[in-house]
This record gives structure tokens, C-alpha cells and sequence, in this order.
């Protein structure tokens, strides 16, 4: 555990040096409060077109950072031949791979946390209305998704061979589920055979990212997700993540070192 | 020597000073023949400058965004296309009336779900058809007055926020978002109707309400002659109101004619016939002063 966690905070530390978390942090806190400092109409008491543009960037934000953060970590220690003293300790591959996800997960869910704040500080100033609940369930469920992000990142990490298509495909594969993720039933049911079991398939193996993004119910103030549906989609999360990690373990076991 | 050395270490910048001095003099040449190849940076909105024509595409996306606000996310896809408003008469239509009704058998597009997938992820959306009301109605103005920005020639953008903004009491705003629309659809009647209701209802300014809708018809009246088609039952809806103010003033015989008017418009006719019956009716029963024993 202790290796693990060694590796993990070595991949934090790696985020609060590198610019990739200030530079979206700044862009997303210019585009709010621009938008936020607009009058529409002489009236300043609206707030949910600022907590949408706010919540869209921050999700933007957050995939942005797991995807090139996880990208880039077990290429990197190939490139910079830094692999080879890290597994000549008595570091398993298992390890590293775990380490990686560890301190990749944690990294994003410290990024979030920063995001979130600075989210409560601009709607809270503009609502007057503090629902802290609502915030940490959201959150909670955002870093959850994000575990299978990174998860899924890390497999493809070891299996594409630049981190740049890696981090592509990762984006177009996020990207659809959260947009199509949901009606992929309803587009099966229009389509002829075998089209339709193949897309039936695909609806039932995909995770449903889409469940996470809670983002509606905290722009119109809408009552908590129930607390036993939190915790089956944690569950659904870490399965998923425990067959990303798996995979990527089983890809890496075997892969050579030398690129 | 010496002198070459120095030729050599301030050459690259007395090329560079010669190069900006080159550029500035081509610029102030440049600038009134630019100014001719694109009307994109004269323009004072930074949209237009930043997106040019294309800021149509988004001003539609950002009006569905404001439908989509009124609803509370509660909003169906582009998968649900079928079930999709197919106008926006819901956004301006009170509880009760035929539009709000339609609507809400419109907006039952979720169904029973299909399998334990959808029926797990509907815990974590907007399951329930709900409106905006009371002050959270302002909520979709920002919306609004973005897809205003994106497409000035989008009508019905300035009709629905004009209409809120009066319920909110901001009829002042009202107006100026109308006239706003006006400058830049100068023939539209659909807010030319807009305004003369801002100024009958709001207002309480019925001379005022009275040329606006008549200018309206008027505008009505041109596009038909020149061919575009334009909506019948907005004509419908301006000739009703004008004759609804002019039987309120007394000209009975001028509210007759525009109620038959209505009635090429209107889905019920049948009402309007009724009206003009009992108009006549009115018009024609004898007045108290030309029978002075009957007082």
C-alpha cells in the first residue's frame, strides 16, 4: 500500500507543477464571472444561466485534466526510461498501475474540490442560498465518473501506442457515452436485426457515464439524488473501474518495456 | 573593423524599424479598402465579429436552452424528436387554456422505461414536467437575449421574452426589447401585436395599442400582397384584439368589420360569427336619446 501510495503522490505533485490545472482553473473562473457580471434586462438576481455555464466548464474542466493527466503517465516513464528503475524496486506491475490510478484519481478529485469551491462562492453570492448537500453529491458522483475515466485511460494507455491517440479516442468514447449514452436503447429499437443486438449489446456494456452528471438537478434546484442510488452507482463505478484496472494489468504484464 | 562589427550588431534592428515603419504606412493605406471586403468588423456586437453568419446556427440552440430552462430541464431529446414542442405557443400560454394543455400531453415523452438501465437512470435526472413560475420565470431571459444577440431576425425571441418580461412587471424592458426588434425587422406584425398588447394591457395606453395593431394589419396586409404567406391566425389574433377595443370604445360598426376580419384566421369562427350577431344586434337596437319617454 505504501508503494502505492508513494506512486500517487508523486503523479499529485505532478499536477500542482505542471500549468494544465491553472491555466483551466483561470479560464473557467474568467468565463464565469464575465458571464456572471452581465446584466440582462436590469436584473441581477438571475443565477442559473450562471450555474449551467459554470458546472459545463468545470465538467469540461475535469475531463480535460483525468484524460491528459492519465494519458500521459505510463508513456512518459517508458520515454524517460524512468520505468526501469521504478519496477527494479520491488514495485509489481500491479503496483504501478494502481499507483498511477491512485494518484491520478486523487489529483482530479483535489481539482474538483478547488472547482466546486470556487462554484459555491459564485452561485452562493448571487442565490443566497447555500445548498451544501446538493454541492457534495454532485461532487461525489463527478469524481466517482471520473475513477472510471481514468481507469479507462489507463488501459488504453497501455494499449494504444501515443499518448496523443489515446487521448483522443478516450475523448470521442467519454464524449459519446455522456451525450448518447442514454438512448442507445431507443436507437436499437429502431434499427433492423442484427443491427439492433449489436447496438443492445453495446447499451448494456458500456458504463453509463451519463448517470453522473447530475448537473440539471443543481441548476434548477431540484431535491437530492436518493442516498441508496448514490451508492449503487458508486458501486457500478468501482466495478468498472476494477475491469479498466484489470485489463490494463493484463495488457501491461506482458508488454515490453524498451519502446 | 569596428565599424563593421557595429554595422553588423545593429543591422536586424534597424531592418526590424524599417519593417514596422513599412507595415504601419501599408496599414493606414489598407484600412478604408478593408473596411469595404467585410462588413463583419464594423459590426459592435463581438459575436458577429467572432462567429459571422455562423452565430445563427447557435442562436436557435440557445432558444431551446431557454425552453429548456422554463421547463427545468425536464426537456425531450433529439431522440425524442416526436415528441418535441413543435411551437413555442407553450411558452407564452397560461394554465388552462387549449396551447397549455396540448403541451402537457406533448411533454409526457418519457414513457415506462425500457429496461433496468433507464429505470436506475432516471433517479439522476428531471423526471417531472414542471414551469417556471413567479419570479423564476426571469431564469430563461438570459437565454433569450443570447439568441437575440446571435439572430436579430428571430422573431419570436423578442415576442416570448417581451411577454415575460411584462409578466415580470419590467414593461419598460419590454418595450425596449420590442423596438429593439422592430430596428431590426422593421415589417415583422408578430411584434408590432406584441407591443400594441404591451401598451393595452400594460400600459393602459388603448389609443397608443390601437395604431400599433393597426400598423400591424397594415404590415400584414403588405406581405400577403407580396406573396409570403404570412400567418393567418396572427392576423386572426390582431384583427380580435383591435375589435375587442374598438367595441370597448363604442365603434360597434369598425368592431364588426375587423371581427369578420378574425374570422379567416381564427380556428373557431363560429365564436367570431357569434360577437358580430350580438354587435349587430347592439347596433342596431334603438339609442336612449332617440326614445326620450323610455328614461
Amino acid at each position: 500500500m505504501n508503494t502505492v501510495l508513494a506512486i500517487a503522490g508523486v503523479v499529485i505533485k505532478e499536477l500542482y507543477r505542471r500549468k494544465d490545472f491553472y491555466v483551466l482553473f483561470v479560464l473557467t473562473a474568467v468565463i464565469t464571472l464575465v458571464m456572471g457580471s452581465v446584466s440582462f434586462f436590469h436584473d441581477t438576481k438571475m443565477v442559473r444561466y450562471v450555474k449551467d455555464i459554470a458546472l459545463l466548464l468545470i465538467w469540461i474542466s475535469a475531463l480535460v485534466i483525468a484524460i491528459a493527466t492519465t494519458a500521459r503517465q505510463i508513456p512518459a516513464e517508458r520515454e524517460n526510461r524512468t520505468i526501469f528503475p521504478l519496477l527494479a524496486k520491488p514495485v509489481t506491475r500491479w503496483q504501478v498501475i494502481l499507483g498511477k490510478f491512485a494518484g491520478c484519481w486523487l489529483a482530479c478529485g483535489m481539482a474538483l474540490i478547488v472547482l466546486y469551491l470556487f462554484f459555491v462562492v459564485v452561485s452562493g453570492t448571487r442565490e443566497h442560498h447555500w445548498p451544501l448537500l446538493n454541492y457534495c453529491q454532485a461532487l461525489w458522483l463527478q469524481w466517482v465518473m471520473l475513477g472510471v475515466v481514468i481507469a479507462f485511460v489507463l488501459l488504453g494507455s497501455v494499449v494504444f501506442a501515443a499518448p496523443s491517440s489515446n487521448a483522443t479516442i478516450s475523448f470521442i468514447v467519454v464524449l459519446g457515452i455522456l451525450f448518447v449514452g442514454r438512448y442507445l436503447n431507443q436507437v436499437a429499437l429502431q434499427e433492423p436485426e442484427p443491427l439492433k443486438t449489436l447496438v443492445y449489446t453495446l447499451y448494456f456494456l458500456i458504463p453509463h457515464l451519463e448517470w453522473y452528471d447530475v448537473r440539471d438537478l443543481i441548476i434548477y434546484d431540484q431535491k437530492l439524488v436518493g442516498w441508496v442510488d448514490c451508492g449503487l452507482a458508486t458501486l457500478y463505478a468501482l466495478l468498472y473501474m476494477g475491469v479498466f484496472l484489470l485489463g490494463a494489468w493484463l495488457v501491461f504484464r506482458r508488454k515490453p518495456l524498451n519502446l | 573593423m569596428r565599424e563593421t562589427r557595429n554595422v553588423k550588431r545593429l543591422g536586424p534592428y534597424v531592418i526590424l524599424v524599417l519593417l514596422l515603419a513599412a507595415c504601419f504606412s501599408l496599414a493606414t493605406v489598407l484600412q478604408d479598402r478593408v473596411s469595404d471586403w467585410s462588413k463583419r468588423g464594423r459590426s459592435d456586437n463581438v459575436l458577429k465579429v467572432l462567429l459571422g453568419d455562423g452565430r445563427r446556427l447557435f442562436a436557435d440552440q440557445f432558444f431551446v436552452q431557454a425552453d429548456v430552462s422554463f421547463h427545468s430541464g425536464y426537456y425531450p431529446s433529439i431522440f425524442d424528436q416526436a415528441n418535441r414542442p413543435k411551437d413555442t405557443s407553450h411558452l407564452t400560454a397560461k394554465e388552462g387554456e387549449p396551447a397549455a394543455e396540448e403541451h402537457e400531453k406533448q411533454m409526457n415523452f418519457l414513457g415506462p422505461p425500457r429496461d433496468w438501465i433507464e429505470r436506475f437512470g432516471r433517479h439522476f435526472i428531471v423526471n417531472e414536467h414542471t414551469h417556471l413560475e413567479g419570479s423564476h420565470e426571469s431564469e430563461i431571459l438570459p437565454w433569450l437575449k443570447l439568441a437575440a444577440e446571435l439572430d436579430p431576425q428571430k422573431i419570436e425571441t423578442y415576442t416570448v421574452a417581451a411577454y415575460w418580461l411584462r409578466d415580470l412587471g419590467k414593461v419598460k424592458e419590454a418595450e425596449r426589447f420590442l423596438r429593439e426588434g422592430l430596428l431590426n425587422n422593421p415589417g415583422s406584425y408578430d411584434i408590432l401585436f406584441e407591443l400594441g398588447s404591451l401598451y393595452d394591457q400594460s400600459s393602459h395606453d388603448p389609443a397608443r395599442a390601437r395604431k400599433i395593431w393597426e400598423l400591424a394589419l397594415r404590415r400584414w396586409g403588405e406581405q400577403e400582397a407580396a406573396g409570403k404567406k404570412p400567418d393567418l391566425l396572427k392576423l386572426g389574433q390582431i384583427a380580435d384584439f383591435l375589435a375587442h377595443l374598438e367595441e370597448k370604445e363604442g365603434h360597434l360598426a369598425r368592431a364588426i368589420q375587423l371581427l369578420k376580419l378574425s374570422q379567416k384566421g381564427s380556428p373557431h369562427p363560429e365564436a367570431a360569427q357569434r360577437r358580430i350577431d350580438e354587435l349587430k344586434q347592439k347596433l342596431a337596437a334603438p339609442s336612449p336619446l332617440a326614445n326620450p319617454k323610455a328614461r
